[in-house]
């Protein structure tokens, strides 16, 4: 537990940098995971050559969903899509620095799955994009 | 504080040592406080051994074979379905059928009685308390029907109000089907008083025992009940079985819900006789030795006696009110203590609920967080999710102290 909620996720999700919106912007997707009702919503503005120049996230939902989104924000500025596209599930555990059972997991990778949902230009976002 | 420990409705460390799984350490030093008996309760030993027992002296296959081993195991599963027809105070075995869960009651009711009496136009009272299991199999019918769906609101006390529900009762529904006990604000619903009502309107009634059956004593024909679904995961028995009691002219009037085997008197290629209650609603060889265990469980419940157990539990659940309105930004969601059993859901500042969850955990307390299925309610009350701690039979005031000290930490952790 006290790895769980290190400091680094606790001050992420009390004073996350990248929480707000972006209007108009060329990307933005929202989706929630219905077992614990975390909700986010991620918004990108991009460069002509189509790489990340603002990230920001919105929503609710638990300190890990929370705190996971506002680092992956912060990890993708300045990166292509094509980079984005390639995010892992690896990518967010490392952002994090923990290990998560198989119900937290679904929380810290609640907004890889909206950003790449995203970056495909998908309707619907899927745990595929994810795993 | 309440000294607890003066009211003693029965030997409570005798009680916990029925249960192996509560002498459990979550890790090394943490022993388990299991507070989420609501989702499912612990099993004690009497329970665990008449299932290996069976599995080990008279494992065959029902109501089919004439060697001993039928024999045995018949008689075993037969005598489960009296014993739990006496429990509920059911007029005849033939009344109790067995389904996996309440869950699939429900639905067997909806399928069978709802597709042959409920017709376009038709109206179904429900509440917003609903568990999905309540909802959803309704909603299901509601589409392929037309039928219109109604819901008796929930006051901001957490209580049905039961002023509305007389003035629904005026679209002369079909059906009244509701919840005995809710599993998110433990509001114990007056059965009696809208089962009464909805038979004056006309109605059918379905009760949701999920929450009562295992809590208190619930007699079918006091309540002058016509179906009431229950499972025995959340009573002591194993998982996978469960009951739907009817009333017997309805379940005689309802075609079959699932087809196959024991479900038959005879069959031919292209048709077939129903066989009589309660095999009708039982194709398929059933879950035998989970019958057997909630006969198991039945026993020992009967044993503590269900008058102990709802009185041990308002003892704790009312000591839990009053250590958690003692810390700082716990919010407690439901009615006095008069109207409920043993569920406290709360909310304390803006932590998430499984963020509570996870810090509890770590110090062993097993609580419940989410929407416990009942996403409707939560939404009334503007909630994603509460924290839930629900409490049974071997739970003490000692763990509810733990509970409380643990949300100390949950603050502390939190910087709050």
């Amino acid at each position: 537990m006290d790895d769980l909620y290190r400091e680094l996720i606790i001050e992420h999700y009390k004073n996350p940098t990248y929480r707000g919106s972006l209007n108009p912007n060329d990307i933005a997707f929202e989706d929630e995971n219905p077992l614990c009702g975390d909700q986010i919503r991620i918004e990108l503005r991009l460069s002509e050559d189509e790489h990340v120049t603002e990230a920001m996230f919105n929503g609710h939902g638990c300190a890990i969903s929370q705190a996971s989104a506002d680092l992956l924000m912060e990890s993708i500025q300045g990166k292509s899509l094509e980079e984005v596209k390639a995010l892992t599930k690896d990518d967010i555990l490392e952002l994090l620095g923990i290990q998560l059972g198989p119900v937290r997991i679904k929380c810290a990778l609640l907004p890889l799955k909206v950003l790449k949902a995203g970056a495909y230009g998908l309707r619907e976002a899927s745990d595929e994009l994810v795993e | 504080m309440t000294d607890s420990s003066k009211v003693d409705f029965f030997d409570i460390s005798r009680v916990r040592s029925d249960f192996p799984i509560l002498n459990r350490h979550v890790k090394p030093g943490v022993p388990l406080v299991y507070l989420d008996s609501t989702a499912t309760s612990q099993k004690p030993s009497s329970v665990l051994l008449a299932m290996d027992d069976f599995y080990r002296k008279s494992n065959a296959n029902i109501h089919r074979g004439i060697h001993t081993l039928a024999e045995e195991a018949t008689a075993l599963y037969e005598a489960s379905r009296l014993r739990i027809a006496k429990f509920i105070g059911a007029p005849s075995a033939t009344q109790v059928i067995f389904t996996r869960n309440t869950t699939e009651s429900i639905n067997l009711v909806a399928y069978s009685w709802g597709r042959t009496f409920l017709q376009n136009g038709d109206t179904v009272i429900l509440t917003e308390m609903e568990h999905h299991s309540n909802l959803v199999p309704w909603q299901i019918l509601a589409a392929e029907r037309n039928l219109r769906l109604e819901f008796i609101p929930v006051t901001e006390e957490g209580l049905l109000d039961l002023n509305t529900y007389v003035s629904l009762l005026n679209l002369q529904p079909k059906l009244v089907s509701f919840t005995h006990m809710s599993n998110v604000l433990g509001t114990i619903n007056p059965a009696e008083e809208i089962i009464r009502l909805a038979h004056e309107a006309g109605a059918i009634t379905l009760l949701d025992g999920a929450q009562s059956v295992p809590h208190f004593a619930v007699n079918v024909q006091d309540l002058d009940v016509d179906f009431l679904a229950f499972s025995g995961h959340k009573m002591c028995g194993p998982n996978g079985i469960g009951v739907l009691y009817g009333r017997k002219n309805l379940l005689q009037s309802m075609p079959p819900f699932l087809g196959g085997g024991d479900m038959i008197k005879r069959v031919h290629l292209r048709s077939f006789t129903p066989n009589e209650l309660p095999y009708k609603f039982e194709a398929g060889t059933p879950a035998i030795a989970e019958v057997i265990g909630l006969g198991a469980a039945i026993e020992y419940l009967e044993h503590i006696g269900m008058d102990a157990i709802s009185g041990h539990e308002k003892v704790i659940v009312n000591y839990a009110l009053e250590r958690l309105e003692e810390v700082p930004g716990v919010r407690i969601f439901g009615s006095s203590t008069n109207h409920r059993g043993g569920v406290v859901s709360f909310t304390l500042g803006g932590i998430h609920p499984h963020d509570i969850s996870q810090i509890l955990d770590a110090q062993g307390i097993a609580i419940r967080a989410g929407h416990h299925c009942a996403m409707p309610l939560h939404e009334k009350f503007h909630l994603t999710a509460t924290a839930r701690a629900s409490f049974y039979l071997y739970n003490t005031s000692e763990e509810v102290d733990r509970l409380a000290n643990s949300l100390y930490k949950v603050i502390e952790v939190f910087g709050l």
